[in-house]
């Protein structure tokens, strides 16, 4: 069994949803229901054997590579097919193993306009190979290749089954990603040419650490890997993909889109940026720093604008994602720590506030707030969840945001040795600025959607009801983790902290 | 000492009945309540067994310490002087290793220097203890000199800490921070406080909200409350406090907007939250700074044994007690972040007892003096007349205390007296009398809850109103049992002896050490002692006139109004009783000629205070006769004028003078206003950010930000046009076709796409990575 996971373990969380993809092909298109339990099945499989995964990792080891597989791939370009499972990949692998069946369980009775599930279910079973890919690959050519793998499915989804702007949202979504998928592989490519040893293979360039790399250099490329991770994430100013996709997107599209997708981006940083170009990182760590706190700002302002729920709920990722990227900027184990859980938490609450804004969407067919109210009456247990999720998003301690708020802030007391302090505790304030206003976004938008009594064109609408069965079998795994992991803060921490401080050695040069 | 080392059982019974209520409440016959109430009730049993433990714990430690001081004692005063600065390592027995680094520390010097040590005189063994390098040889010889004489105060308390990993950080996990229970008595009275109030609350509102629209969900947030209460009061580390923190104010959130369907209750909701939001910020970035100045430690013990022996520089502590200020003026309802708490009383009125008087808005208090030695180095209260803390205090007594004078809503009245008492207990910590900070939060968490319940119990017969001017009146024979529990509260708010608040208050005000014959106090706080001198003055005055309107002169309201029943009564008897008598705990050592028994004076004190290298060596006030007369006496004013006033119908010239004199208007029209915090908060700051501010960013988003992007987009589609149009027509339409069939096989929907953007983005990518390739070519060559 053992054997079993650690020579293919990581291939089968990466290939399975594909297999159910390509089973998917074979199956006529009016069988609808086989489709749906196919994706289910699918997904499910390859939690099931995350989870046989998470069981036999080594806890104690989690700053290196475990269930690793080294094959030959394109040896021309001495390209490597590897995979490899540690602290950082691993709290990613688990939350997009679990996002993606919830997301199918979900669709169950959500398949949006204009239907066709064999090609929806698909391309979320295509997602959650690119997804898994590139968390896992441990080769810059393997791991890119997993990387544009998402786009195309996402960008489907969008164009296909989004809102009425979708056309604009899909374009602009591929654009901007694409422009930086080609900054990032130029980067990866000199990276190639210009280090010690010419490889793709991520062990050997961490090992590497940037070695023969002029200074100069290295922040031109890591200038390159900035812009294709930072759009991703995305970083202000390069944000103003997110709420037009997000908004645009079905609601499936937004769970997989914020929960994981953006993480694609911080991922790249923490895995390949920061340890692979450490004086570049270095350069680059007070502009980070900067920007993420001009999101976290900003990203609230622009929440405080909205009119849309959903819209809101997108800003608010910049806001969040900001705090991620602090943490990295610090090049400190806290600050690494704090992204990593921000992420996880990230992923499981906003993807959970998705959740909502679909649910409600579909009962009242539009998400002006102005229009909304009275929620806790007409649907009072789908009231209480969006308040829960309202306060773990805004940081609640006990809850899961709060782990990647609190130690982001307190990272940035204390940087890196070799960063401005000075600065970087003007960071501190202001971001500590953002829980304020985090909190006045998120609770505003509760009083106007939840307070109150319902406006009279909803008082009486029987398509109003409380959360469903399939909604809860959906939601309620997402609710129970965000209560767990805020009380046990370790589950995550215990995993990331070897790992993070093997990417913080790298970085600091330490 | 199993009670002291297991105190985590209370708050997760708590927690426990938080579950079961959300779970099975409304099944049960009594709706939930029951659950809450029995657990509750076993958590008061527990806590009294726990103080009854404490009380054991320390006076076994007395005896031994005695025994020893006695021994040094003989061996001459400079060797008592010295013995007295060295650290006492058996302090610490009861500290659970991974608790403390510095206790730790301190454990491993102790066994190696033992062992070299074993055949050494006593002299010599006592002074090897000393772990490590400390700075306590800096303390004045003659402090410890002139405490030895005193024959007490060397007894060390040892807290009892237990604790275990939350998480590791850092290298090979080199931080690890951890979550526990730190028992000492402070931690162990504030149990008793929050438990017992909890108790008589809970009995209070089965009758109070009795058939309310969300029965089971008021009981399961007080059970969430009171377990997140009881986890803040234990705390173990800053970051377990700052949890327990967040924790209160989120149910404090959840209880004020109870009655959510009303705009005015979310609205009060809110504001509550993000004024403490406001203050957290204070919290976090004080605790982190903390957390750096302790060497990377989270640990409460760590963080005061480090500041009050001088091992963190006085900066560094001045800027964390600043920060940790604001979260104080936010938590307790201190000046210039105190306009949530009036606010606040849109909740349930059980709620306003409990959380907004007698135990969550002294969370503040409690962490002040539960870091006190970080305040006391920081802000260098001893010797000094001046600080932040007793400023924002001394200002918030006075100030709440006129505020309360111009409402019309008992519970306003209330809510702007806890505001004042809650000052006295700022100041006190400010002035250095942190014992009385504490006597106080105590005597008062009993009056005002009993206050606030009597109000409740009022507006239960008065259809729902708390409007005392225009629908109470002559209450007093209606509902004896109220009257008599709301006049014996507000005698000892006022300060009458020889009810509690009139020892508390005494104590403060003796504190300030400013008054003729003022013994033993820590500074001179000369202003202070005049601002509360006007704060008690006000708290007497507008009690008076707030009796008046409920219980004298004829009804105005309209029904028949009735005495409430035992379920509210009786917790109203049992807290006034306790009003009127937990003031004789901490009976001065003597008063003047008369001085009492041991085992009468200053109990409290023992108990509570902690003594040992954890906490500052505070000196305490004597029983001052004079102070004690005078503050009598303006208490007496207090209650004299408007008595006159309303009662006797005198004092003429003051009769609508704020109609006939334009100062008095303007006075009048200000506290109308509350100063006007309000309106700056709500409609200034909050309407700035809200509006112009946000729009603003809003609109760059999509005229500036956006713009470029639209811009770029295009320009890259005209490129991409004009390279397929061009060059590579045929190449990729033979991609995109066969592309397009696979679409269309797969799903008929994608044959509507424009899949001819697809072709022009590869381009646009082709182009754009031949291009950065050549700039990384020449950049790296």
């Amino acid at each position: 069994m053992t054997d079993f996971l650690d020579n293919w373990g990581l291939i089968l969380i990466t290939f399975l949803p594909l297999v159910g993809a390509l089973v998917m092909m074979v199956v006529p298109k009016e069988a609808e229901d086989t489709h749906k339990a196919l994706a289910i099945v699918a997904s499910g499989a390859a939690l099931v054997i995350t989870i046989l995964l998470l069981a036999n990792f080594d806890y104690d080891d989690a700053g290196t590579l475990q269930f690793l597989v080294d094959k030959e791939w394109i040896p021309l370009i001495n390209s490597g097919f590897i995979l490899g499972l540690d602290g950082i990949s691993l709290p990613l692998v688990a939350m997009t193993a679990l996002v993606v069946p919830l997301v199918a369980i979900y669709s169950w009775n959500h398949i949006p306009e204009p239907g066709n599930p064999k090609a929806f279910m698909a391309l979320i079973l295509i997602l959650e190979t690119g997804m898994i890919g590139s968390f896992v690959a441990q080769d810059l050519i393997l791991f890119f290749v997993f990387f544009e793998v998402v786009l195309l499915p996402m960008y489907f989804m969008i164009g296909v089954w989004g809102g009425p702007e979708r056309k604009y949202a899909s374009i602009k979504f591929f654009l901007y990603t694409l422009f930086g998928s080609a900054l990032m592989i130029v980067a990866f490519l000199s990276l190639y040419f210009l280090s010690a040893e010419q490889t793709f293979d991520m062990r050997v360039l961490t090992e590497l650490g940037g070695l023969d790399i002029a200074r100069t250099t290295q922040i031109l490329i890591f200038g390159g890997m900035f812009m294709g991770f930072g759009i991703k994430v995305p970083m202000f100013p390069f944000h103003t993909w997110l709420p037009d996709a997000h908004t645009q997107a079905p609601t499936q599209g937004s769970v997989i889109l914020a929960a994981v997708l953006l993480k694609l981006g911080t991922y790249g940083f923490v895995r390949i940026a920061l340890p692979f170009l450490p004086e570049g990182a270095q350069w680059w760590a007070p502009i980070i720093g900067v920007l993420a706190v001009i999101g976290i700002i900003y990203g609230a302002l622009g929440c405080l604008a909205q009119s849309d729920m959903k819209r809101l709920i997108a800003f608010s990722s910049v806001a969040h994602m900001g705090f991620v990227m602090l943490g990295i900027a610090t090049l400190t184990d806290f600050g690494i720590n704090a992204a990593m859980f921000g992420m996880v938490a990230h992923g499981l609450i906003t993807g959970m506030l998705f959740f909502i804004a679909g649910s409600i969407k579909d009962r009242y067919h539009t998400l002006e707030i102005k229009r909304l109210g009275g929620l806790l009456i007409s649907a009072p247990r789908l009231g209480w969840i969006l308040g829960f999720s309202s306060m773990a998003s805004l940081g609640l301690p006990g809850l899961a945001g709060f782990w990647g708020e609190f130690p982001a802030i307190l990272s940035a007391y204390q940087p890196a040795p070799m960063l401005n302090e000075a600065l970087f505790r003007t960071l501190m304030v202001i971001a500590a600025l953002g829980t304020v206003l985090a909190a006045g976004y998120l609770l505003w938008l509760y009083q106007r959607t939840a307070f109150g009594t319902p406006s009279e064109e909803f008082a009486d609408d029987p398509e109003i009801t409380d959360v469903s069965t399939i909604e809860w079998i959906s939601w309620a795994p997402m609710l129970v983790l965000i209560v767990v992991l805020g009380f046990l803060p370790s589950l995550i921490f215990d995993v990331t902290n070897p790992a993070a401080t093997v990417v913080v050695a790298a970085a600091t040069g330490s | 000492m199993w009670f002291l080392t297991h105190t985590w059982i209370l708050p997760a019974l708590m927690a426990l009945s938080f579950v079961l209520i959300l779970l099975f409440g409304k099944r049960l016959p009594r709706k939930g309540s029951e659950i809450g109430v029995v657990a509750v009730a076993i958590c008061f049993a527990l806590s009294l067994v726990t103080a009854g433990s404490w009380w054991n714990h320390i006076n076994s430690d007395h005896s031994e310490s005695e025994h020893a001081a006695g021994e040094t004692l003989g061996t001459g005063s400079a060797v008592a002087a010295e013995h007295l600065e060295e650290p006492d390592p058996a302090a610490f027995d009861d500290v659970q290793d991974g608790c403390s680094r510095v206790v730790d520390e301190g454990a491993v010097g102790e066994h190696t220097e033992e062992a070299g040590h074993s055949e050494g005189s006593d002299e010599e063994h006592s002074l090897a203890l000393t772990p490590g390098e400390n700075a306590s040889g800096t303390a004045p010889p003659a402090a410890g000199a002139s405490q030895a004489e005193e024959g007490e105060g060397h007894a060390t308390t040892k807290p009892v800490v237990r604790c275990a990993q939350w998480f590791p950080m850092g290298l090979e996990g080199s931080t690890t921070i951890t979550v526990g229970t730190m028992v000492d008595g402070q931690s162990v009275f504030m149990l008793f406080v929050v438990s017992i109030i909890s108790l008589l609350v809970h009995i209070y509102s089965t009758d109070y909200v009795n058939g309310d629209r969300r029965y089971t969900h008021y009981f399961a947030f007080l059970s969430l409350f009171t377990a997140s209460m009881l986890f803040f009061v234990l705390s173990q580390s800053t970051i377990q406090m700052i949890v327990g923190w967040e924790l209160v104010g989120v149910c404090s959130f959840a209880l004020i907007g109870h009655w959510w369907e009303e705009k005015p209750n979310s609205d009060a909701a809110l504001k509550a939250f993000l004024t403490n939001r406001v203050g957290d910020m204070g919290l976090l970035i004080g605790m982190t700074v903390l957390y750096f100045a302790a060497d990377r430690s989270f640990s409460i013990l760590d963080i005061n044994i480090m500041a009050a022996e001088g091992e963190i520089s006085h900066g560094l502590l001045l800027l964390a007690s600043c920060c940790l200020i604001a979260a104080v003026m936010s938590k307790s309802g201190q000046f210039i972040l105190h306009t949530w708490l009036p606010d606040a009383m849109a909740g349930p009125t059980p709620v306003s007892a409990l959380i907004h008087a007698a135990t969550m808005v002294v969370a503040g208090i409690y962490l002040v003096a539960r870091l006190y030695p970080v305040f006391f180095e920081g802000l260098s209260i001893a010797g000094s007349s001046v600080n932040l803390l007793a400023v924002v205090g001394a200002t918030t007594a006075m100030f709440g205390a006129f505020l309360a004078f111009v409402q019309k809503d008992v519970k306003k009245v209330l809510a702007y007296s806890t505001v004042s008492q809650l000052g006295f207990m700022v100041t006190a910590l400010g002035v250095g009398a942190w014992t009385a900070a504490m006597f106080h939060l105590f005597t008062h968490a009993m009056f005002k809850a009993c206050l606030f319940l009597g109000a409740g119990s009022m507006s239960h017969a008065c259809h729902h109103s708390f409007n005392m001017v225009d629908d109470y009146g002559g209450l007093r024979k209606i509902m004896p049992r109220t009257f008599w529990t709301f006049i014996i509260a507000t005698g000892a708010l006022a300060g009458i002896f020889p009810l509690s608040g009139f020892w508390s208050k005494d104590e403060i005000l003796a504190g300030t050490g400013s008054f003729v014959g003022a013994e033993g106090a820590n500074g001179t706080y000369h202003v202070m002692l005049a601002m509360l001198v006007i704060g008690a003055f006000g708290t007497a005055a507008y009690m008076t006139r707030a009796i008046w309107y409920c219980f004298f002169g004829e009804y105005r309201g309209h029904g028949e109004p009735h005495e409430s029943g035992p379920r509210i009564t009786i917790p109203l008897i049992v807290l006034a009783s306790l009003g009127a008598v937990v003031g004789f705990l901490n009976l001065p050592k003597e008063i003047g000629p008369i001085s009492f028994p041991e085992s009468l004076h200053t109990q409290f004190e023992q108990f509570v205070e902690p003594v040992g290298r954890y906490f500052p060596e505070i000196s305490h006030a004597s029983f001052n006769i004079p102070l004690a007369l005078f503050s009598l006496a303006v208490a007496g004013l207090g209650v004299l004028l408007p008595y006159l006033y309303y009662w006797k119908g005198g004092l003429a010239p003051l009769r609508n003078l704020s109609e006939r004199n334009a100062l008095a208007r303007v006075g009048k029209t200000v506290l109308v206003n509350k100063y006007y915090f309000d309106w700056l908060y709500t409609d200034v700051i909050t309407g700035f950010v809200k509006g112009p501010l946000a729009r603003a960013a809003n609109w760059f988003n999509a005229h500036v930000l956006d713009a470029i992007v639209n811009g770029v987009g295009k320009g890259a589609v005209l490129t991409g046009r004009f390279v397929y149009d061009n060059i590579d027509q045929e190449v990729v339409d033979g991609a995109v076709n066969a592309a397009g069939t696979t679409a269309s096989e797969t799903g008929g929907v994608l044959r509507h796409l424009q899949s001819g953007r697809i072709q022009q983005y590869a381009a646009l990518f082709f182009a754009a990575t031949a291009l950065l390739a050549g700039v990384f070519v020449v950049a790296a060559g």
